[in-house]
């Protein structure tokens, strides 16, 4: 084990050197948090547009929640508010 | 025992005049105090430009209402809205509860960052120009976890 490693290493180690740097590289990124957590939101409110935008990109449809890293209750919330929104021709349904 | 407090929001027709719009409150009131309610606040959005096109009306004028009253009220003022043509959209929401709600999660949030203050033997409120700092090590802390990771 000890020789296969001395005399791999080199070879192995630069491989895996790049494979991580392939492959790692974009994988590293900053821990999501959830906004409204780090904000201190608690009033999610439907009347708020400019609090929602961010969370209806280009298609209009709901961000989830493992791209913008909020939490469960509060994307329940968001979602809450941003339906109500909707129905007050505040937010889109959709994007045409 | 009816302190119910609901948010109605309607649309209103662009052509509509100014006095249509008042006329309209004035109905909504009318019907509340019919049916032992109270108007507690009204706010007049003006015009402003719809998100998506509602039959051939591109813009409408938003106007919010804060009502105290009970169920059998919202029913009505929401019949009523239902079947007036000038109004292209309305929605009743219950807020009593969600507002205590919020208001529970900020007291408590309050009292146990003042109570974590006073057993760090700092003052119970945040001194000005405290902020800062405090943010900038909840980002290193971030990045070291993140460090670990990778």
């Amino acid at each position: 084990m000890n020789g296969r490693k001395g005399t791999g290493s080199r070879g192995g180690r630069a491989g895996a050197q790049t494979k991580d740097g392939a492959q790692r590289r974009p994988m590293f990124r900053r821990r999501k948090v959830c906004k409204f957590c780090a904000d201190k939101i608690d009033d999610i409110n439907y009347k708020d547009v400019k609090l929602l935008m961010p969370f209806v990109p280009e298609r209009a449809k709901v961000l989830p929640r493992r791209i913008s890293g909020t939490c469960a209750m509060h994307q329940r919330k968001l979602r809450l508010a941003i339906m109500r929104a909707r129905q007050l021709a505040l937010l889109p349904y959709t994007a045409e | 025992m009816s302190s119910r407090k609901y948010e109605l929001v309607y649309i209103v027709s662009p052509d509509a005049t100014e006095e249509q719009v008042a006329d309209l409150h004035a109905q909504v009131e009318a019907i509340a105090q019919r049916l032992n309610g109270q108007i507690e606040k009204t706010d007049n959005w003006g015009r402003r430009k719809l998100a998506y096109e509602i039959g051939p009306h591109k813009e409408g004028i938003y106007v919010l209402e804060e009502i105290a009253g009970d169920g059998e009220l919202m029913k009505e003022i929401d019949r009523r809205l239902k079947v007036t043509d000038l109004v292209i959209r309305h929605l009743v929401v219950r807020v009593d509860e969600e507002r205590s709600v919020i208001d529970r999660a900020r007291t408590l949030r309050t009292e146990t960052s003042r109570r974590r203050r006073v057993a760090r033997g700092l003052p119970p409120d945040r001194q000005p120009g405290e902020g800062q700092r405090g943010d900038g090590d909840d980002d290193r802390d971030d990045r070291d976890d993140a460090g670990l990771d990778g």
